[in-house]
């Protein structure tokens, strides 16, 4: 190794591989619920994973000619993205608009994202009939640029590199590599720029996804607004999820959180709260708009009719009304349960869309199997162990050591 | 800098008429080769329903033989890309064949994300499995419901009529069209089928219901159909629109230009902006 290009400091004496190895290994006690609930799972699901290469999709789904995308796409990946979607809109307030009381939170939501898109974007592959044939629109075995997926993949690849990016001055301080530190640091701002670009184009785009199954998705759920619908959706459903998932965090790597952002918590969930209220009544505005342009009020009194307003009305109107007076009456209880509603009504959402107003008709209708059931828990708590094992080794919660957040 | 008022409702009125014709120019067609799109005319009222196209269809493509009996509704699936259906309407069993349609447009090869799917142009849409991945937006997006996939199968294939392309680059017509008995397939270029079917229709009004299926439907299919009864007593979907379906994401795809030059401009702007007020502040707070 060159010693004169230190890419890491010395580790106790150590060498970088060394250090990398004994990382390694797992830290705290080993049989907690939480490891012996998922382990099962995670081993099941592998199996499972391992029968489907072998035996084709059919095997182990109950997807049909007629549905041929099931949970797997509109859970995992539908779902998850929107989910996901905490990373760019903080990344916005923080680095574009500056507003600093979010900083604490932005490397935590950052990795999430991140995390979200390699594991349920990655999830995609389970789903592919010819997998090995992934890479074809990115090296051009055919360019079909007039296809939304195609849009949506090139997003993927390119937002999970510019997050990768974003992330980065975490994996060197916990590299200690400095130089690499300062290198990347100041590639942040060009990546979140990047980044918020591409959110916002593939957020809507796995609306635009749906755009051509006109015919197949009920019509309360289907608009040409649904790319709109989805932009819009995936601002509340991020942040709900960074709210869910930091009152979580607070408890669970509770000894890593600094003093001063455990007090912060609380003004940056009210701040939270507040986005996600504004914005859901935007949502929900934009909703009726679409609703009463398309003149479907015989089918509010069907039983999809019902379902629709209970989505509408239960999980988008009432957790904003919560949110709006959980800033009011400062509880933080009513935040989380406001989250919780909200996380549920863009599950409901996408879910509408993608499987259960997909071929909402047929005689026979479409229902996961046990199966996809386990391999969608297996690829989530996956996601939750390399995330516990990232927050446990890099400061991500914890502050920056010392040298990283020195001014030049 | 002098942009004033003038020069930059002049700059805009150019943006916009750029705009528009750039738009204008994509949608033209390019008259490079007149090569005309190639189609088959299904004529309902000569089918007897005797399924050879069925049986030849399977034997040229190397699919299963289909069963001697068979229920009188089905759908093509992942064996087969043919299936001749009985229907009971007011005017007696009336026999309607069904397989992919081959769109002008096809939403499938809008759908397809690596032109595996692929309307030639000579008309028929074919699948290219050098280029798939298996993903089903082609399925999720045919309003025809054709692209059928091999969901038993580590190897998957997507299997539809491909109009015999083979044959069809060899001068042959499509088999299912050589070997109909009774010529209720008829193959052509797609304008002079159009022709032959509204002489037909003109010729004996009192059998054909005046309409041709695929005509306009889902912004033209290369395969049309004519009938003794309305559409909708054949289980053929009569509600498609009439413009094509890859039309539908062509004002989401339009805007992602936009946005990808818009929006990192703003942004950076934003950036800049809130930055300096920063900055300010600090100075502010110095004082």
């Amino acid at each position: 190794m060159n010693t004169n290009y230190p890419i890491a400091i010395d580790h106790d004496g150590k060498s970088i591989w060394k250090f990398l190895l004994s990382e390694m290994n797992p830290k705290g006690k080993f049989l907690t619920p939480f490891n012996i609930i998922s382990i099962p799972i995670m081993l099941l699901g592998l199996g499972l994973i391992v029968y489907r290469f072998i035996y084709g999709i059919g095997s182990i789904t109950n997807l049909t000619q007629d549905t041929p995308w099931g949970l797997w796409i509109g859970f995992d990946v539908v779902t998850g993205v929107a989910f996901a979607g905490g990373a760019y809109v903080l990344t916005f307030m923080v680095y574009i608009l500056n507003m600093q009381k979010y900083h604490s939170i932005v490397r935590v939501t950052v990795l999430n994202g991140f995390l979200a898109y390699v594991f349920y974007a990655g999830a995609l592959l389970l789903d592919l009939g010819r997998p090995w044939h992934v890479i074809n629109p990115i090296i051009g075995n055919g360019f079909g640029v007039s296809s939304v997926l195609f849009l949506v993949a090139w997003h993927f690849l390119l937002y999970m590199i510019a997050q990768l990016i974003e992330f980065s001055p975490a994996i060197a301080e916990w590299l200690g590599a400095r130089r690499a530190h300062k290198i990347l640091s100041g590639m942040t701002i060009a990546a979140v720029i990047f980044g918020i670009t591409l959110s916002t184009l593939h957020q809507s785009g796995l609306g635009a996804l749906y755009l051509m199954a006109k015919d197949k998705i009920h019509p309360l759920w289907y608009s040409e607004f649904i790319p709109i619908m989805f932009f819009v959706s995936s601002i509340f459903a991020g942040l709900s999820m960074v709210i869910f998932e930091g009152s979580i965090s607070h408890r669970v790597f509770f000894s890593q959180i600094s003093e001063k952002n455990h007090k912060s918590q609380n003004t940056i969930i009210h701040g939270l709260a507040k986005i996600c209220a504004g914005t859901m009544f935007a949502y929900f505005f934009l909703k009726m708009l679409v609703f009463i342009h398309e003149q479907h009020w015989d089918l509010l009194n069907t039983p999809m009719g019902y379902w629709f307003m209970l989505e509408m009305l239960g999980f988008v109107l009432l957790p904003m009304i919560l949110f709006f007076y959980s800033y009011r009456t400062n509880s933080i209880l009513m935040v989380k349960v406001a989250a919780i509603l909200t996380m549920l009504g863009v599950i409901l959402n996408r879910l509408n869309v993608t499987v259960i107003g997909f071929r909402w008709d047929m005689a026979i209708r479409y229902v996961p199997s046990w199966m996809e059931f386990v391999v969608t828990m297996a690829v989530i708590f996956t996601e939750i162990w390399i995330f516990r094992w990232v927050i446990n080794r890099m400061p991500v919660l914890r502050d920056s050591p010392s040298w990283a957040t020195e001014k030049e | 800098m002098g942009l004033d008022r003038r020069v930059f409702f002049k700059l805009l009125g150019a943006t916009g008429i750029t705009l528009a014709i750039g738009k204008e120019s994509v949608a033209k067609p390019t008259n490079k080769n007149e090569v005309e799109f190639y189609g088959v005319l299904y004529d309902s009222s000569r089918c007897v329903g005797c399924r050879t196209c069925e049986y030849e269809c399977a034997k040229a493509h190397g699919l299963p033989e289909p069963l001697s009996e068979v229920a009188a509704v089905r759908k093509t699936d992942e064996t087969c890309n043919t299936v001749v259906n009985t229907y009971q309407t007011s005017k007696g069993e009336v026999y309607i064949k069904r397989q992919c349609m081959h769109c002008n447009q096809p939403a499938c090869a809008a759908a397809c994300l690596t032109q595996a799917m692929h309307k030639n142009e000579t008309g028929p849409v074919t699948w290219n499995g050098d280029k798939c991945m298996g993903c089903r937006y082609c399925m999720v997006s045919c309003p025809f419901d054709m692209p059928k996939f091999e969901f038993h199968s580590a190897n998957p294939k997507i299997q539809k009529c491909d109009m015999c392309f083979d044959r069809q680059k060899a001068g042959e017509k499509p088999t299912c069209v050589t070997n109909c008995p009774n010529e209720a397939l008829m193959y052509g270029t797609r304008r002079d089928l159009i022709k032959e079917a509204r002489r037909r229709i003109y010729e004996k009004p009192d059998l054909y219901v005046d309409q041709i299926y695929g005509e306009h439907d889902a912004g033209g299919t290369g395969w049309l159909y004519i009938a003794s009864v309305p559409f909708e007593e054949l289980g053929m979907k009569t509600n498609l629109q009439q413009s094509s379906y890859p039309a539908l994401t062509k004002g989401f795809l339009y805007s992602v230009p936009s946005v990808f030059v818009l929006f990192p401009t703003i942004l950076l702007g934003i950036h800049q902006a809130t930055k300096n007020n920063q900055h300010k502040k600090q100075e502010e707070d110095e004082y």
